[in-house]
């Protein structure tokens, strides 16, 4: 072989998907299917992912095996559910590196999580005239909680501004801080526009205020490697349902001292020590803020799901991810009459882009007879949109089991919208 | 092809590139605003109506092509037309799109409007098609808030 051969191969080695595609695939059985008579191709993952047979196994196991109430009983069964529930607690505890298990809570997904900390450590600390942070690029679920928050607290809410790439301006941010900020809540990954933001740095600022951190991890956790000390946020958030796992369960993380001094957040069996008509004990931590019977399946199948995650390697996933990204930026961006929207140079896993003069509902409804999943609306993030000048946008959403040849059909149906349209 | 075809017929994708009596109607004394809050489409819809008859009629707006094309055709088929014929069509439109006449119905007598038949096959997409519809009818009852169809 020639020199410029053996380049060529060292070359193609290196694109070599760090682990195979295929064989992955392999454990979703979801996506084997047919829809309108074409594939699957499944781009609507920031919506929510697939599950593999192991998370699946995990839910029947449940209820054909040691399906129980957790927590309370003597016998076997309750023993053995509570187990699994608790050994998942662990493996969450691990997966984002956090001190305690007593800091995670598990919650029936991200946006009660943030309701819960803007509920409890909310109305704890933050009174008139104070102010809470959020950026320009949040989803509801994290604007919304903070708006009641300001309004009941007669607190202002303030917005960190971004630029037309998607990129926060830490400049502008870093001025917004002061005295007044008892609470900055920034998203991880956007989901509307991909961007990673620094929230290490916007915590190491904000604490400069003493100011409490909580990062919106929902887009996260399923793309990039989360260590919660390292970025020492105050409390982190994210869904089951984004990592593989079940719908119905999530996580909050916070951090020990500051969920000690939190009143509860709900009432209910679980959460107390003792209880009479005058008084109540609460039960400590985590279970003060676990109120009633929890979603006990949903809990252990998000061990599983994360589990699988671990066993495939966030960075592996994580480069291939970007390589894949990568490959469906070009791929669509040099179609005629797409722009892209969401530019930053930080990004994991969503594409959003609009055809000029096409609607993206129609581009969805077309891709969807070709068997391609995708979002299309505002994704909950309507203030983005705004920002944008545009009303939706058509959303692709990558996970590790997409391939390139997926992005082919994208990129094949999106030409066909244009045909229709032409 | 053939059956994105049946959704999106010429007549639609023209009143989208086109739409007739896409403006505001200075004199109109029945406004409304209807909007979908899952896919963003947004429509403003003026009318004057004179002795219970839609004298002149508009709307303004940003949606996708099957709500824009109905907008459009919806202001058309409306010129002259009594508030009863009004509110009859929006019934009859109603189940054409929804497939509640599928069998029984007379096509012919929806006019152009006809073409909506195609919706029925796509039920997410029903709503984009009677977004304007229900504003009509929210203007009519001289509705004070904003249509959502959800």
């Amino acid at each position: 072989m020639n020199a410029a051969g053996s380049t060529l191969t060292t070359h193609r080695d290196r694109r070599i998907p760090p682990f195979d595609v295929a064989r992955v695939r392999r454990d979703f059985p979801i996506l084997g299917q047919k829809v309108h008579g074409k594939p699957l191709v499944y781009l609507d993952n920031a919506a929510t992912t697939q599950k593999p047979q192991t998370v699946l196994d995990a839910i029947l196991r449940y209820y054909t095996q040691d399906c129980s109430n957790i927590h309370r009983g003597v016998h076997l069964l309750s023993e053995r559910a509570t187990q699994s529930y608790e050994d998942s607690r662990s493996r969450v505890k691990r997966f984002i590196h956090a001190a305690d298990e007593k800091e995670i809570i598990f919650v029936r997904g991200t946006t009660e999580a943030i309701n819960l900390v803007s509920q409890s450590y909310g109305r704890k600390h933050v009174g008139p005239g104070d102010e809470v942070l959020i950026s320009a690029m949040e989803h509801h679920s994290n604007i919304v909680p903070w708006q009641l928050l300001c309004q009941e607290s007669r607190a202002t809410l303030r917005i960190i501004p971004m630029n037309d790439r998607g990129e926060l301006l830490l400049d502008a941010y870093e001025k917004m801080l002061g005295p007044r900020t008892r609470i900055v809540a920034v998203t991880h990954v956007s989901n509307s526009l991909g961007t990673v933001n620094p929230v290490r740095r916007m915590a190491e600022l904000a604490h400069r205020w003493n100011a409490c951190v909580l990062v919106d991890g929902a887009q996260a956790v399923q793309h990039i490697m989360v260590d919660v000390r390292e970025l020492d946020c105050d409390f982190y958030a994210f869904s089951g349902h984004k990592i593989y796992g079940p719908t119905g369960v999530g996580i909050l993380y916070g951090k020990t001292k500051l969920l000690e001094a939190m009143p509860p957040y709900q009432g209910g069996g679980d959460m107390i020590s003792s209880v009479t008509f005058e008084r109540t004990t609460y039960n400590k931590l985590p279970h003060k803020f676990e109120a009633g019977t929890p979603n006990v399946e949903a809990g252990i199948a998000l061990g599983a799901a994360i589990e699988y995650v671990e066993a495939l390697g966030l960075d592996k996933i994580a480069d291939y991810e970007h390589e894949l990204l990568a490959y469906a930026t070009e791929a669509i961006s040099k179609i005629d009459g797409v722009r892209i929207v969401g530019t930053a140079r930080e990004k994991a896993s969503v594409l959003s882009f609009v055809l000029e003069g096409i609607h993206p509902h129609d581009v969805g409804t077309i891709l969807d007879q070709e068997g391609i999943a995708i979002r299309t609306g505002h994704h909950c993030a309507q203030p983005v949109m705004e920002f944008f000048k545009i009303p939706a946008t058509a959303r692709a959403s990558l996970a590790f089991y997409n391939t390139r040849q997926e992005i082919d059909a994208l990129a094949a149906g999106i030409r066909k919208v244009l045909e229709v349209f032409r | 092809m053939s059956d994105l075809r049946e959704l999106y017929q010429q007549v639609i994708l023209d009143h989208h590139k086109r739409p007739r009596n896409h403006r505001k109607l200075e004199d109109a004394n029945r406004t409304a605003e209807g909007f979908n809050p899952l896919c963003g489409d947004h429509v403003y819809l003026y009318l004057r109506l004179e002795d219970g008859v839609v004298r002149d009629i508009g709307f303004e707006g940003t949606g996708c092509a099957i709500s824009t094309a109905s907008a459009s055709m919806m202001t058309e088929s409306l010129k002259g037309k009594t508030e009863a014929e009004v509110r009859a069509l929006f019934d009859k439109f109603h189940d054409l799109v929804t497939g509640k006449s599928a069998a029984d119905a007379d096509p012919a007598s929806m006019g152009k409007l006809a073409v909506f038949a195609g919706v029925r096959e796509y039920p997410v997409r029903v709503k984009c098609a009677t977004l304007a519809w229900h504003t009509l009818r929210a203007a009519l009852e001289q509705q004070k808030e904003a249509v959502a169809t959800e």
